[in-house]
């Protein structure tokens, strides 16, 4: 009899908590509950205030330029004409580029993990290519500059230029800073998340699908191309937040791509991208028209980012889920 | 005893003769240090049901896995000697052995990113098969075989992973069937499947063995007497007994076969 009571109160309190009971306990949750969702909203009220403030600050650049700011390739703070092309079009380039160079090599160490490496091999190999994202991007940047620009200068940009110097890709003059070297330094710097998340993928593949594979008389690398298809939206989530990642990044880019709103086919020729030239001219902004030009790459540049990023997460997420299940 | 003498001679007369397909010989499998199966032998005849059974671990599996050495995907090993068709299949490469020795697994396990179609005829693709209308002929056929033709005819583009869990077995059983395999292995291929998706299973293992030699694997020992000519009863990674299903069911000559049978333990 006393246990059914004691049972019946603490029934009635677990139903009755979220009526607000002012009993200690409910009081303690009650806060725990709002201050963990006031940090939540912390964070989404952080993204609209910036997203606001970038609008606002950029209104007087979209006023005046409208859409031209986006298709004009002028920029000029001399004469406070101002047009975005060069930038966008250096930030998709040089990531296009480093994509190109990196997901080869990151689908390649993905599945040496995932079904070639014996398993003494396969945690330091992960590991070692994590820590690639460890690396300050300075330090990338410092390599570039002082390692990868004069190697380029020397051995590779010559080579190219007379052997495939018919393409428009290699021709005019070099320095050794430009696209190619902005492309390179990106590709390192993107080969870690691309390898670490086609690795999660194809890991996320269950074991029965290889199993069936070589039971059909499969080889090695006909049950590696059997994985390769089924990891394959996965593989696309991975890129493309590979893309995001080159998209955004600033420092090592700004230190090697040359810095000159160019636009022009040839690996060679130095480009500028939204990040740099937001790096590079924030300090030089005289004119307020200057300012809130600046302000509208910044808005396009977050705008971007976060739809790439959130394609790209919402791709990955919906494999894991659905393989999940199957595993 | 009579009515079983009976029977088996409607059995020697109705069907072709006796053939050792392929022998086991003093099979021994490890896994690392663990030893999954101890001196191991059988033999297992041309077109008959072999029904592998025992309790959970007893190493039914490892043995079917053998057989095809599909256990050496999973990282094991054995000694001893299993032979096809006379030849020593450690002789044979891996590739090619898995193409005369089909396997049908517990789950179900379609290509997901492939139609019910390209299913089927994944296996022919692999072995560089491509000419197109031969390709929708044996897909038709091996799908007919299966009895899910008429149930797929019309969704052959769909995704193979749209099916039911009974049909998706069926498909995988197409699949293996579509390399004109000479064995079929099956571990537990009805143990995930309703009883109308077993039903039929069974149904179409008892037609397979017009044309293949059937080695199952099975916790359910009605199936087993169900299904099967022969019936080898596996304990602790050693055979207990094999002989004839009807023998070993009616009368074991072992005490354990009849404890395991009466469901006294296991």
């Amino acid at each position: 009899m006393v246990l059914k009571k004691l049972f019946s109160k603490t029934e009635e309190k677990f139903f009755h908590s979220n009526t607000l009971q002012n009993n200690e306990r409910h009081l303690g949750d009650y806060i725990f509950h709002n201050v963990t969702r006031l940090f939540a909203f912390f964070v989404l009220g952080l993204m609209l205030v910036m997203f606001l403030e970038l609008f606002i600050e950029s209104l007087p650049s979209i006023n005046k330029f409208g859409l031209s700011f986006i298709t004009s390739s002028e920029w000029n703070p001399v004469k406070d004409k101002y047009g975005a092309l060069p930038f966008i079009f250096g930030t998709v380039y040089s990531s296009i580029l480093a994509l190109m160079i990196a997901l080869p090599l990151s689908i390649g160490v993905a599945v040496f993990l995932t079904e070639v490496a014996p398993t003494w091999l396969e945690q330091p190999v992960s590991i070692l290519v994590e820590l690639l994202a460890a690396i300050p991007s300075i330090v990338y940047g410092l390599f570039g500059i002082f390692v990868l620009a004069p190697f380029l200068k020397n051995v590779v940009e010559p080579f190219l230029q007379t052997h495939f110097g018919f393409l428009p890709f290699f021709k005019g003059s070099f320095y050794g800073f430009g696209m190619l070297s902005a492309a390179l330094i990106l590709s390192i710097m993107i080969l870690p998340i691309i390898t670490s998340i086609s690795r999660d993928v194809m890991k996320a593949i269950p074991d029965s699908l290889r199993e069936g594979a070589y039971a059909l008389g499969a080889t090695k690398w006909e049950t590696i191309k059997i994985v390769l298809i089924s990891s394959r939206s996965g593989v696309l989530g991975a890129t493309l937040l590979g893309f995001g990642r080159a998209i955004g990044e600033t420092m090592a880019v700004t230190m090697v791509i040359g810095n000159r709103p160019e636009i022009s086919l040839s690996l060679f020729d130095a480009g500028h991208t939204m990040a740099s030239v937001l790096a590079n001219e924030f300090t030089e902004a005289t004119s307020s028209l200057y300012v809130s030009s600046l302000m509208e790459i910044g808005l396009l540049f977050f705008l971007i980012t976060i739809i790439i990023n959130s394609i790209a997460r919402l791709i990955v997420n919906n494999v894991t889920k659905k393989y999940g299940k199957i595993a | 005893m009579n009515s079983l003498t009976k029977t088996e001679t409607i059995e020697k007369t109705t069907k072709p003769e006796l053939k050792e397909k392929m022998s086991v010989k003093y099979l021994c499998a490890y896994f690392g240090d663990v030893q999954a199966l101890s001196t191991v032998s059988m033999s297992i005849y041309k077109k008959r049901v072999l029904a592998i059974i025992g309790p959970s671990g007893c190493g039914k599996s490892t043995f079917i896995r053998c057989l095809n050495r599909m256990h050496e995907v999973v990282g094991g090993e054995y000694v001893g000697e299993i032979k096809l068709d006379d030849v020593d299949i450690k002789k044979f490469n891996s590739v090619i052995l898995r193409r005369k020795v089909g396997m049908v697994f517990q789950k179900p396990n379609p290509f997901p990113t492939m139609s019910v179609f390209d299913n089927v005829v994944a296996g022919l693709k692999l072995n560089g098969f491509r000419n197109k209308s031969k390709l929708k002929e044996i897909a038709e056929d091996c799908l007919k075989k299966v009895a899910l033709w008429d149930e797929v005819k019309d969704s052959l583009n769909k995704a193979g992973t749209s099916l039911s869990g009974g049909q998706q077995q069926r498909l995988c059983i197409a699949r293996t069937i579509a390399v004109e395999p000479e064995v079929i292995l099956m571990d537990e291929p009805a143990s995930a499947l309703d009883p109308i998706s077993t039903a039929k299973i069974e149904e179409l293992i008892f037609d397979l063995r017009k044309n293949y030699t059937i080695v199952i694997v099975t916790h359910n020992m009605q199936q087993a007497a169900r299904v099967s000519d022969f019936t080898a009863f596996l304990y602790m990674g050693k055979l207990v007994e094999y002989n004839k299903t009807k023998k070993l069911f009616i009368s074991p000559t072992e005490k354990r076969t009849e404890d395991y049978i009466a469901g006294r333990f296991g």
